[in-house]
């Protein structure tokens, strides 16, 4: 039952609501058959916004449209769209059981009982449910609302699959053991993914593409690591993982800052650039052999590594994750090593 | 293992559940007193009363037996039903309108719809004498129409109207507040699986509603069966159990009587309110 989903593309698709406040610029986005997008952002951003204008249950504003496959469906009511939806408080449906809510798509469809019967025993088999069939949906943890939403909205073979924020309602040890799930899940299922969410773990746990998205508009669009490493700008830099944003001056081959310099590779430009360093990048060395030097400001112990906060090497103060193994004290001088492909400039747009 | 640690607990807090319990049972004082004093003492006395006539406890047996009482208890119960039916329909249907639907002139016409809530039976009965008395506007339209009068007010159909006018207005404002109250994502994901409007109707809304028309319904029951003001400025050719206890007890002084179909009116209205409970309870059940 793997491979019924479709290509999906979204062009100029805004939306401005009827008071007039813009929640969407008009964006495109192209989604391949089989792969699992994920629409980022903080909330306000858009993100839902345009998840309901693939489902159908917002019109996108004159121009816009979005296409399945070759089919041009901007046109075509949700209920014919045959799209599954996972809501964020699942919406599952209170006045049937289980079996029902997951059934309720086929029956709608008219698919025979012996046929719906045997599919939705196949779903309830797929996300772990077994037993449950017979329950109240009030009788349910959150995990398994969850994963009856998930049955429901699957089982309809729906040719584009929806999921806004499906784990935010959980705690966060479920959520991530229920996001190794959904993603085993999503791969054997092979149908067209759009996820919305605001936790950029589960975005790059998930993703096969990441659409970062800020006040309406895209910032970026990229696979996890082309998001993490190559971001487009300061915005998707800080949101997505944790990033030292230093401005400096270039010369061309290096930075030169307060605590010294660092080699730079690739793309190094003359005069004042954001250089965007991840905490993981930075390596602690004596500082006798270091060409950029600082002082610890607080170590912190993270479990599988420390924090250290280093001022005096830059303007702002610098975080480094570094291997437990390294003593350090607060005051100690250290020299700072950073791979010059680790270093990424970027251009100097509004925060 | 279990036995430990719990039962230590349970003994060292014993003292407390007491004087809770102490205190709970002095606040439903009142409430003990205003029952008995309302309805314990009246009812036990009423219904004492409608044994005490000429034929003692088969007074109550007169209810069913004595035709005139048992067609009077029959139209009562027929006219109620379709009271609560006909405005069931039409308050839900103008309900989920009302509370979707933005329109100029929307916030005017919820309060013209619940303006009745103010009215007296007496002076509702006089607007159906007004729509369709024998100077009514239903007569005037009639006869220039067909050169006939058409004339409902005094008849089983103006009480019918009269209690509609008297229900409506108290269940739109239930239905109203119950459709606020539905999950907006309950139907989006219905639709999201294919539901046009009749299905997500029939499957998701009515059933959310339900609690709101049973209640509500049996509100609008309980009040047509027994209305009063409504029957007495229009019946003149009708019996309703409400005006037959009215005669019995004013103009024949036949106390006995009245109090056994009072019992009797209140004993029927409960059992068929009970009634629509369980099989309202079931149909929620057997669909969960």
């Amino acid at each position: 039952m793997s491979g019924h989903g479709v290509a999906l593309r979204v062009i100029d698709c805004g939306k401005t609501f009827a008071d007039g406040t813009r929640a969407l610029a008009p964006v495109a986005l192209e989604v391949g058959r089989g792969e699992t997008a994920v629409l980022l952002g903080p909330s306000g951003c858009g993100k839902t916004t345009l998840l309901r204008i693939i489902a159908g249950l917002e019109t996108p504003d004159p121009g816009g449209r979005v296409l399945f496959g070759d089919t041009d469906v901007t046109g075509v009511p949700i209920e014919r769209r045959n799209v599954g939806m996972v809501f964020q408080s699942y919406a599952l449906f209170p006045n049937m059981n289980v079996a029902d809510n997951i059934g309720y798509g086929l029956k709608i469809r008219g698919v025979g009982e012996a046929e719906r019967k045997t599919r939705v025993a196949a779903l309830v088999a797929l996300t772990g449910i077994e037993g449950l069939e017979r329950r109240r949906v009030d009788q349910l943890s959150g995990g398994q609302r969850q994963r009856v939403a998930l049955a429901r909205a699957v089982v309809v073979q729906p040719s584009v699959l929806l999921l806004d924020e499906p784990l935010t309602a959980l705690d966060a040890a479920l959520r991530e053991r229920l996001r190794g799930e959904l993603n085993r899940l999503l791969r054997k299922l092979g149908i067209t993914t759009i996820y919305v969410t605001h936790d950029q773990a589960e975005a790059m746990a998930l993703g096969d593409r990441i659409v970062v998205m800020r006040k309406g508009e895209i910032a970026q669009i990229g696979t996890p690591r082309a998001v993490y490493f190559a971001p487009a700008n300061k915005f998707v830099a800080e949101f997505v993982g944790a990033a030292n944003l230093i401005e400096a001056a270039c010369n061309g081959a290096t930075l030169v800052l307060p605590g010294g310099t660092l080699p730079v590779a690739n793309g190094a430009i003359h005069g004042q650039a954001i250089a965007m360093i991840r905490p993981e990048a930075i390596a602690i060395v004596p500082a006798e052999s270091a060409s950029l030097v600082g002082l610890v400001d607080s170590v912190s112990f993270l479990g599988d590594r420390q924090r250290v906060l280093i001022s005096a090497a830059a303007a702002k103060v610098m975080t480094a994750d570094v291997p437990n193994a390294i003593a350090l004290a607060v005051g100690d001088r250290v020299g700072l090593a950073v791979e010059p492909a680790a270093i990424r400039l970027l251009p100097g747009d509004a925060t | 293992m279990r036995s430990g640690p719990p039962r230590a607990w349970a003994a060292g807090g014993a003292q407390s559940p007491m004087t809770k319990a102490a205190f709970i049972r002095i606040c439903l004082l009142p409430l003990a007193v205003v029952v008995a004093a309302f309805f314990v003492l009246p009812m036990t006395r009423l219904v004492w009363i409608g044994a005490s006539g000429r034929h003692g406890i088969a007074a109550y047996a007169a209810i069913v037996l004595e035709p005139r009482y048992a067609a009077s208890l029959l139209d009562t119960v027929l006219l109620a039903l379709a009271t609560t039916v006909a405005t069931l329909l039409i308050a839900t249907v103008s309900g989920l309108f009302l509370q979707r639907r933005r329109f100029p002139g929307r916030a005017l016409l919820v309060a013209m719809l619940t303006l009745p809530l103010a009215f007296p039976g007496v002076v509702i009965g006089f607007l159906i004498i007004l729509l369709a008395g024998r100077q009514g506007l239903l007569g005037d339209i009639t006869l220039a129409l067909f050169g006939q009068k058409l004339v409902l007010a005094y008849s089983l159909a103006g009480l019918f109207l009269g209690y509609l006018y008297f229900s409506i207005p108290r269940v739109i404002l239930t239905i109203m507040a119950a459709v606020e109250k539905l999950d907006p994502s309950l139907e989006e994901a219905a639709r999201t699986l294919g539901a046009g409007s009749w299905a997500i109707h029939r499957d998701i809304i009515l059933p959310a509603l339900a609690p709101a028309l049973i209640a509500s319904g049996a509100i609008a029951f309980a009040t047509a069966m027994g209305a009063f003001g409504t029957a007495f400025t229009l019946a003149t050719d009708i019996d309703v159990l409400p005006m037959l206890i009215y005669t019995e007890f004013t103009l024949s002084a036949n106390i006995a009587t009245a109090a056994a179909l009072s019992v009797g009116l209140g004993l029927v209205t409960w059992a068929i309110l009970a009634l629509a409970r369980i099989y309202g309870g079931n149909t929620v059940a057997a669909n969960g």
